[in-house]
């Protein structure tokens, strides 16, 4: 597998220009006889879809859910970065750009990373040309807040439902772009497998999840832009549907699959409450702007939380990290919150939980500011659990949010698989081993609006404007996909899908969640194979596969994660250093930091598919710093 | 908790449906309803039965998906709330519990609890944008916006397009969710030059998807998760009947041949 990252041999700065106008152009007659298929439509799908159907392309694109506006992108609560130094309070693009790779803690690229924050200025003037309302100072200006892990405020928001006005806004550019012939919509579809013609993408198959028929689509060039994998670990913020079989096919047809084991483990989620709990919901980490984060100082702590003096309380963030306080990156903060809890500190069912609690800022700013900011969150809070953020502190707790891992591409975002491309979450390029706050919408945004729309052309251009919709290996796709339905159908045993998600999932959280050692990820590895073997002889999937037959679609999601678990356990076994959201507890400081190894490990890992049962290959993209020498990071001082 | 659960099961879009009546038992109070609606699927499935299906992702109330009239209300007894964020400590202990669709002629139901609401995402395609390509833009300070008018765009902009408001509606009109849009955009200096086009173009949309008229019950604002105020349906009637009074000529002209 070779790994050319076609970074651009210029200055970082002009990097990005540099290599647009050298990219070949399709012009605008042509455009039209080229079909691209985008999969997925949250912020990197509908802005990727819409702005090349804007450009002249014909594109197919594809969701599994009723409406393209239902991808999870919509539930991103708290803002959206951006480079525009409104507050004057020194940022620029290149502080923008040390952020990200100080909170990925260096294993990104540094010629993407300064491009996201190069670009991040023209999303939030994209956004607000289409009608998204952002939060406005009384003058009439637009707004900032700070988020997690900076020391400036560059994010912009919609009260806590960012995600959702954004993913609004480039849904409808989609459906104007639909409206005007330009996008043909496949709504509740999904993808089976990827079609690779002569060593190029070419098309997929996908199933209609009303009728259940497995059909074929070919193109010219195809996106994934279908999100990330946290639902491995079946409890996530992740919406129930989120899966890893777009990017688990294009793996298994040639894609390399890029560190696998970097999931971000967001430190402010609702604890869990039950046994028939299906998800775990995210309180926006804005709230940790004004909440201040501690649990009981004394183990076996019975008083009402608001009775607690506050000698008997410990701020662990503050104590432990004077400067950033409760705004450390998320990876630290999440850290923290097992460790005290592991202590026995913990507070709530199970002691699975911390206080988050704004008893001191209700008191500074008043009730009317804490409302104006996080009324919302308020709500949601005391709907899901029962009580109010004003009378008693917040429960929280980690759970896994975002997965930095993913298919590996190269500056132009082409996967290892020429004429696959990938953007947003389902790639791997931005966010290093950890992910700054407020910086995925950004990601998925520059990815869609900016960076495809342009690069595909270079990759187009090169190429006929043949179609293949008549070729054998379509006809074989189909087949093959209607066995693995069939072979699903027919197992016919006596356990239902979720309950192995549910024991897949417990076991990915303990060997390879948020600490990782050596001896519980050979564990897994052991584990792993049984309960792949105890899903293909003991499931039971009812019905049909021609009708809406929901217990199929999660069975086929899950047969997926339950092979692509043990890459991810490979992956974190393989890398053999704590960075960002990979702690191994073999590799700390003596604090407990992550102490990362440049010296062998100053770079991805990207694992090659070797075929069934064969253990997959690794390599490596050696990374270069030529901008910014990694420093061990430290919050503290 | 115990509960008897009435669920209307309807194998496709042709089928008459009926309800059938299941009891799903050990059910703990933080259990959301959806959560509920999974546990009585497990049982289903490990008895040899067809699970119901039922349409559910984020499951934080955002996304819109989940859509169910519960006890003759849509998404449940509790205000600004969907299914899925309505927990069983809601409900009393040993209650029946009927489930339905949502029932309306523009929303055919595929299966069980699913339905079809495409219908929404054509009105969308009819006008709810702002036509911009991808690329450079205006500095976005340049034309400043009252706080207030972006608050109020952004109650109208925070429908999640459920189809609440079409379930409890006597009439199935889907007035608050066109106005949501119409006002949306209409409130904000971006949507002011294809205003009129939009709402003349959504509203035929809607009517010819075969919804029916809003006669004011006000059913669709009380039963709306997301509180959308019926006031927006006053501005989409303002900007129809302003749009309806000015000329008709079409704004976007030709390019004659040179």
């Amino acid at each position: 597998m070779k790994l050319e990252s076609k970074t651009p041999d210029a200055p970082l700065d002009e990097m990005w220009s540099t290599h647009r106008e050298h990219l070949r152009l399709v012009g605008p007659r042509n455009r039209s006889r080229y079909r691209v298929i985008v999969v997925g439509t949250g912020l990197a799908g509908a802005s990727a879809a819409s702005s090349m159907a804007a450009m002249g392309y014909k594109v197919d694109s594809f969701c599994f859910q009723d409406s393209p506006r239902r991808a999870h992108s919509i539930a991103a609560q708290g803002g959206i970065n951006g480079a525009k130094n409104y507050r004057n309070d020194g940022d620029s693009v290149y502080r923008l750009f040390y952020d990200t790779q100080k909170g990925g803690d260096f294993r990104a690229r540094e010629g993407n990373v300064w491009r996201l924050a190069e670009v991040s200025t023209n999303i939030i003037d994209q956004a607000v040309a289409q009608g998204v309302p952002f939060a406005r100072e009384y003058g009439g200006m637009l707004a900032n807040r700070s988020f997690g892990g900076v020391l400036v405020e560059r994010t912009f928001y919609c009260r806590g439902e960012t995600g959702q006005q954004l993913l609004l806004g480039a849904c409808s550019a989609l459906a104007q772009q639909t409206r005007a012939g330009n996008v043909k919509m496949h709504t509740r579809c999904e993808l089976l497998d990827i079609i690779v013609i002569d060593g190029r993408a070419r098309g997929i198959i996908t199933r209609d999840l009303v009728t259940g028929e497995i059909k074929s689509h070919s193109a010219h060039a195809v996106v994934l832009a279908s999100g990330g994998y946290s639902n491995v670990y079946y409890l996530s913020t992740n919406a129930k549907g989120c899966n890893v079989t777009a990017t688990w096919r294009a793996y298994k047809k040639g894609a390399g699959f890029a560190n696998p084991c970097f999931n971000q483990i967001h430190p402010t989620a609702i604890p869990a409450s039950g046994e028939y709990q299906s998800k775990l919901t995210l309180m926006s980490e804005s709230l940790r702007n004004d909440g201040r984060i501690w649990v009981p100082r004394h183990e076996g702590e019975t008083r009402d939380p608001n009775s607690i003096p506050e000698d008997d309380r410990l701020y662990y963030l503050e104590e432990r990290y004077p400067r950033f306080g409760n705004l450390v990156p998320r990876d630290v903060a999440s850290r923290n919150a097992k460790d005290v809890c592991d202590q026995g500190l913990g507070v709530g069912p199970n002691g699975r939980g911390v206080f988050l609690d704004f008893r001191d800022a209700i008191k500074e700013h008043g009730h009317d500011t804490i409302a104006a900011r996080y009324e919302n969150l308020f709500e949601m809070y005391s709907r899901i659990t029962g009580e109010s953020p004003w009378d008693r502190p917040m429960r929280i707790f980690p759970a896994p949010h975002y997965t930095m891992g993913g298919l590996w591409v190269d500056y132009n975002l082409m996967t290892t698989v020429p004429g696959l491309f990938a953007i947003g979450e389902s790639n791997f390029s931005d966010h290093g081993a950890n992910r700054l706050g407020a910086s995925a919408m950004m990601q998925c945004l520059a990815d869609g609006y900016f960076i495809i729309p342009v690069t595909i052309g270079d990759y187009l251009s090169r190429h006929e404007t043949d179609d293949v919709s008549g070729h054998p290996a379509l006809q074989d796709g189909v087949l093959k996909a209607q066995q693995k339905v069939d072979q699903l159908l027919a197992i016919n045993g006596t356990k239902a899908v979720e309950d192995i998600h549910r024991r897949l999932g417990k076991l990915m959280w303990d060997e390879c969640g948020i600490i990782r050692s050596k001896t519980g990820l050979d564990h897994a590895l052991e584990e792993l194979p049984k309960l792949r073997d105890e899903f293909w002889n003991d499931v039971r999937v009812a019905g049909t596969g021609k009708q809406l037959n929901q217990s199929l679609e999660h069975a086929g999601r899950l047969a997926d994660f339950l092979e692509f678990s043990e890459v991810m356990c490979r992956d974190a076994l393989a890398r053999d250093e704590s960075c960002g959201c990979h702690l191994r507890e073999e590799h700390q400081t003596p604090e407990g930091e992550a102490l990362r190894d440049d010296e062998s490990c100053a770079n991805v890992s990207v694992w090659e598919y070797q075929g069934e049962n064969n253990t997959p290959a690794l390599h490596h993209e050696a990374l270069h710093y030529n901008e910014l020498q990694p420093t061990q990071r430290n919050y503290k001082t | 908790m115990k509960f008897n659960i009435k669920v209307w099961r309807q194998a496709n879009s042709k089928d008459s449906g009926k309800f059938e009546s299941y009891t799903v038992d050990n059910i703990s109070g933080d259990t959301s309803f959806l959560e509920m609606l999974d546990a009585l699927n497990i049982q289903l499935t490990k008895n040899g039965g067809d699970p119901v299906a039922f349409d559910s992702d984020c499951r934080e109330g955002v996304c819109g998906m989940c859509s169910m009239v519960i006890d003759g209300q849509a998404h449940g007894p509790k205000p600004a709330t969907t299914t899925c964020q309505l927990y069983m400590r809601h409900f009393q202990d040993g209650a029946e519990i009927t489930v339905e669709p949502w029932r309306a002629t523009a929303f055919p139901v595929v299966r069980d609890l699913v339905v079809d609401r495409s219908a929404f995402d054509r009105i969308m395609q009819a006008g709810g944008y702002v036509t911009v390509h991808s690329g450079p833009k205006p500095e976005p300070n340049s034309i400043p916006i009252e706080p207030e008018v972006a608050e109020e765009a952004l109650d109208a902009a925070s429908c999640i397009g459920c189809g609440a408001c079409v379930a409890a509606c006597p009439n199935a009109s889907a007035m608050l969710y066109t106005s949501a849009k119409v006002s949306h955009l209409g409130l904000l200096p971006q949507g002011d030059p294809e205003r009129k086009h939009r709402v003349l173009s959504m509203v035929e949309q809607m009517e010819g998807e075969g919804f029916g008229s809003c006669r004011n019950y006000g059913e669709c604002e009380a039963q709306c998760p997301k509180e959308i105020s019926i006031k927006f349906i006053g501005m989409l009637n303002r900007e129809y009947l302003q749009a309806n009074l000015l000329d008709q000529a079409n704004p976007r002209g030709k390019m004659s041949p040179q």
